[in-house]
């Protein structure tokens, strides 16, 4: 199914947001998520179902003022 | 002594971690200055994070991770969430812009966002304008820190409203107070010191200077003498003369 992640279309095939990052090859990465506008917390993406269209925001650690 | 949240600053001056030239520099600059808070963000993961929030994590200073760019309580309620996940810990420098010219605080989804996530437990350090009513509502709130801007963010223009921040010193003597944005030189630092404020963030006036880890010094410095200077009772202004040395003795020439 298609998502967006990070603003880009992107094909996946995952059943779960953990999953999804495995397969997005951020498997291993220190990231925080975000899906449709609210925070899923490490510990809930592996309950996290994906539908296709969602939205998907993966961040990480950037200089900031 | 007032504390942020518990934690007593051993150096007044807070800086940001963007816009330096490289990574090197930006370590130099808090090395040489002493800083006592870095800022950070969180922002979409092109593969870079991991190696910034080691060399962050490397300067052993407190770190504060703002929600900048958000423009609604909803979408800075979301970024704080996961900035505290990601950086494992509750301090959030609230940051909800209302105007695209002047990044000026969008007070009213400012004090939401305080009101919800205080209530979760953040730690809240807000970017504010200088009123006095908006400060009282983010105290209400439950923010034990407040952080009125100087001017606008990257201005450089220092304090540009000295009677409002003096207001704020006055009206909240139990808060700590720090001037966040706007400051260009270090007689600015020096200037919200002497009025009695805890501290002083800023970023592109030592990120984009010349030398950023002198200037950041420079700043450190300034922020410091101010303190000291705030602590021995300045002397009222006055209008007229008075002379210091004594008349009295003085030769009939």
């Amino acid at each position: 199914m298609k998502i967006d992640v990070n603003g880009a279309p992107r094909e996946i095939d995952a059943a779960n947001l953990a999953a999804a990052l495995e397969q997005l090859g951020w498997g291993e990465a220190r990231v925080a998520t975000a899906l449709n506008g609210r925070f899923v917390p490490v510990s809930a993406r592996p309950e996290t179902a994906l539908s296709a269209g969602d939205r998907l925001e993966v961040l990480a650690a950037m200089q900031g003022g | 002594m007032r504390d942020f949240y518990g934690v007593t600053l051993d150096n007044p001056l807070m800086l940001g971690t963007a816009r330096y030239p490289s990574p090197a520099v930006l370590e130099a600059a808090f090395r040489d200055s002493g800083a006592a808070i870095a800022t950070v963000s969180l922002r979409r993961e092109r593969g870079e994070g991991q190696a910034f929030w080691d060399m962050v994590r490397g300067l052993g200073v407190h770190i504060l991770p703002n929600t900048a760019g958000c423009h609604s309580a909803r979408e800075a309620i979301t970024t704080a969430r996961m900035a505290r996940e990601y950086f494992q810990t509750d301090w959030i420098k609230l940051e909800v812009i209302g105007h695209d010219d002047t990044l000026q605080p969008d007070p009213f989804e400012l004090v939401a966002a305080a009101e919800a996530l205080c209530a979760e437990g953040f730690k809240v350090f807000p970017y504010m304008t200088e009123d006095q009513v908006i400060a009282t509502r983010l105290v209400e709130a439950g923010c034990r820190v407040l952080m009125p801007w100087g001017a606008p963010i990257g201005s450089g223009l220092g304090l540009a409203n000295p009677f409002a921040l003096r207001s704020l010193r006055a009206a909240f003597p139990d808060i700590p107070l720090v001037v966040d944005a706007g400051l260009g030189l270090p007689s600015h630092a020096a200037q919200a010191m002497e009025m009695g404020y805890d501290a002083v963030l800023l970023n592109t006036a030592v990120a984009q200077a010349d030398d950023p880890a002198a200037m950041a010094r420079a700043f450190a410095l300034a922020a410091q003498a101010g303190q000291i200077a705030a602590r021995s009772g300045p002397m009222p202004a006055r209008d007229m003369a008075a002379p210091s040395t004594p008349l009295i003795g003085k030769a009939f020439l």
